[in-house]
């Protein structure tokens, strides 16, 4: 399997400011990675030297092994991008618009036509084909910079945010031709900061923050990163003095909403063992009593500290 | 084939889409239509009407008014306006040469400096303006307009604003300036020593004195100046403005 994306001791400031300190991570043929983060953390900027369209100041950034410094337009042919600050031509049509990109990466009339109407239909955009693209709204929009993105048939797909602030219907479009496009073999380098899209998405994340990764693993292994802090909520039949149980939180992380007790421990079994002694001792009944395993959304937040 | 020009070829088939999609959503914008085809008009007219000139004598001035405005109206208007609606970022993200990509606004102001040059053109043999050499003049308006299309593109290059209306202004405070020290209203050959010194570094001058010889057969700078200088110049112009535009294109992303 082939490295699709590689970076190696990246760097970039701009004046005093690092935007990225020295990340490294590699993508691989056929894989779907989440490049998270909070916003201001240095995706962006990771995705556009992943572009080409910024130098780093140090460090190296291959695409299918092609340098991006020393030949951006070559790696640049490989990739389809759907940039964050992007917008299609609103005084163009959504067909006008797929022609012009498909023009500039170079694929002839004939394929770009046949291509842009199969996209069209499969994102539903074929009927409003010849509209200007300022009458469509945010979701569309969308769509059709996905299908900009795809014209050429790139085998790297680099996204990002690609459903920020999209409507249900074009996000679970974007979602489900993503993943069909991977079982293809395409490649796909998402960032984001929507938890809930790089979950059912991602085989693999990094996540970020000022610029620095604190992890990259698959996203089961995110999680269980996190997992020796597991909450457990317990609810007993009546409220009592729960402060005994205190004692067992890991942090301070203890909360009481009436009868409802939630608190994070590190040992599960010992925890639980416990929290049965006490209710036995106080003639308290227990009525529920979850383990809740903490997801993407938990680990991001414990990593981060957003 | 070998494949460098190969790349060359590539690159200038999409300096030719970025040309037709100017044309496409460029031609029609206010600030095109005001400065490249209303203004000039209105500035013969301002000129012409009321003094004892002949068309014959005015027709110099009618045609470097026209090619300078027309040829520099479309190229301003267009990075900061891709800016503006966020497109810049996604065009430059494809495998196009920024050369290649600025390529294509030049010759889109051009097309639109030739179309409109035209007009006076047509106007000036309905009206019977005598030519004495059409070839130089036809010469000299190709010339004209592919040396002030790439100004255009480096009159855009500086600040790197996503304003139209900032770069229309402050591309106004130059081109003004140059019309008047050009040799447009008056020729050369009138104009006192240190007149004749000043008009020397603008552009225009040449294409005027070019305009000046095909009609009277006569030029205050040889034509083998003439007509370098304006290849130079452009030339000059389009590696200055693609050398600029490296530099700030980033600035307009954010």
């Amino acid at each position: 399997m082939r490295n699709a994306i590689e970076v190696v001791n990246v760097s970039k400031f701009f004046g005093k400011i690092k935007a990225v300190d020295n990340i490294s991570f590699t993508v691989q043929e056929g894989e779907i990675f989440g490049f998270l983060g909070p916003n201001g953390a240095g995706k962006t900027t990771t995705m556009r030297m992943l572009t080409g369209l910024i130098k780093p100041d140090t460090g190296q950034i291959r695409i299918f092994g092609l340098d991006i410094i020393r030949s951006p337009l070559k790696a640049k042919q490989l990739m389809g991008i759907l940039p964050e600050m992007s917008n299609a031509y609103i005084d163009l049509s959504a067909w006008d618009n797929l022609m012009l990109v498909g023009g500039l990466y170079g694929v002839p009339r004939r394929v770009r036509e046949e291509r842009g109407e199969r996209l069209l239909k499969q994102f539903k955009l074929f009927d409003r084909r010849n509209q200007l693209v300022k009458g469509f709204s945010k979701g569309m929009k969308q769509r059709l910079l996905v299908c900009m993105a795809l014209i050429h048939d790139p085998i790297l797909l680099l996204l990002d945010e690609p459903t920020s602030g999209l409507d249900v219907e074009s996000t679970i479009l974007i979602r489900n031709i993503l993943r069909e496009l991977n079982e293809k073999g395409v490649t796909v380098f998402i960032t984001t900061h929507n938890m809930e899209e790089a979950g059912k998405l991602c085989g693999r994340v990094a996540i970020v923050n000022h610029g620095r990764i604190l992890v990259t693993d698959t996203v089961e292994n995110v999680k269980n990163k996190t997992e020796r802090f597991k909450i457990l909520e317990v609810v007993f039949d009546r409220v009592a003095d729960f402060t005994e149980l205190a004692s067992l939180a890991v942090n301070g992380e203890f909360n009481v909403f009436d009868e409802r007790v939630r608190l994070v421990v590190e040992d599960v079994d010992a925890a639980l063992n416990r929290v049965v002694d006490y209710a036995r001792n106080n003639s308290i009944r227990i009525i529920s009593l979850n383990t809740l395993t903490p997801s993407l959304e938990d680990a991001f937040i414990k990593l981060t500290g957003s | 084939m070998n494949s460098s020009s190969n790349y060359y070829l590539e690159q200038f088939k999409r300096s030719l889409l970025i040309m037709k999609k100017n044309v496409k959503i460029y031609y029609s914008k206010g600030p095109v239509i005001v400065f490249g085809v209303l203004l000039p008009m209105f500035l013969f007219l301002a000129y012409f009407i009321g003094r004892n000139i002949s068309l014959h004598e005015a027709f110099p001035g009618l045609l470097g008014m026209t090619v300078f405005f027309s040829a520099t109206s479309v190229g301003p208007t267009i990075i900061p306006w891709e800016s503006r609606l966020k497109t810049l970022e996604r065009l430059i993200s494809t495998p196009i040469s920024l050369w290649s990509m600025f390529l294509g606004d030049v010759l889109s102001s051009f097309m639109f400096g030739v179309l409109i040059s035209l007009i006076p053109l047509i106007l000036g043999f309905i009206l019977g303006v005598e030519f004495i050499n059409c070839f130089l003049l036809f010469g000299g308006v190709i010339l004209g307009v592919l040396c002030f299309s790439a100004f255009s593109i480096l009159l855009s290059a500086y600040p790197p604003t996503d304003t139209p209306s900032t770069i229309m202004m402050l591309t106004s405070l130059v081109r003004f300036p140059l019309i008047f020290i050009s040799g447009v209203f008056t020729p050369l050959s009138a104009l006192p020593g240190w007149g004749v010194i000043l008009s020397s570094i603008s552009p225009l001058t040449y294409f005027v004195d070019l305009t000046r010889a095909s009609l009277t057969g006569v030029s205050y700078y040889p034509l083998y100046i003439d007509l370098p200088v304006l290849v130079f110049i452009a030339a000059l112009f389009f590696i200055i403005a693609v050398s600029i535009h490296k530099r700030s294109i980033l600035k307009r992303l954010s």
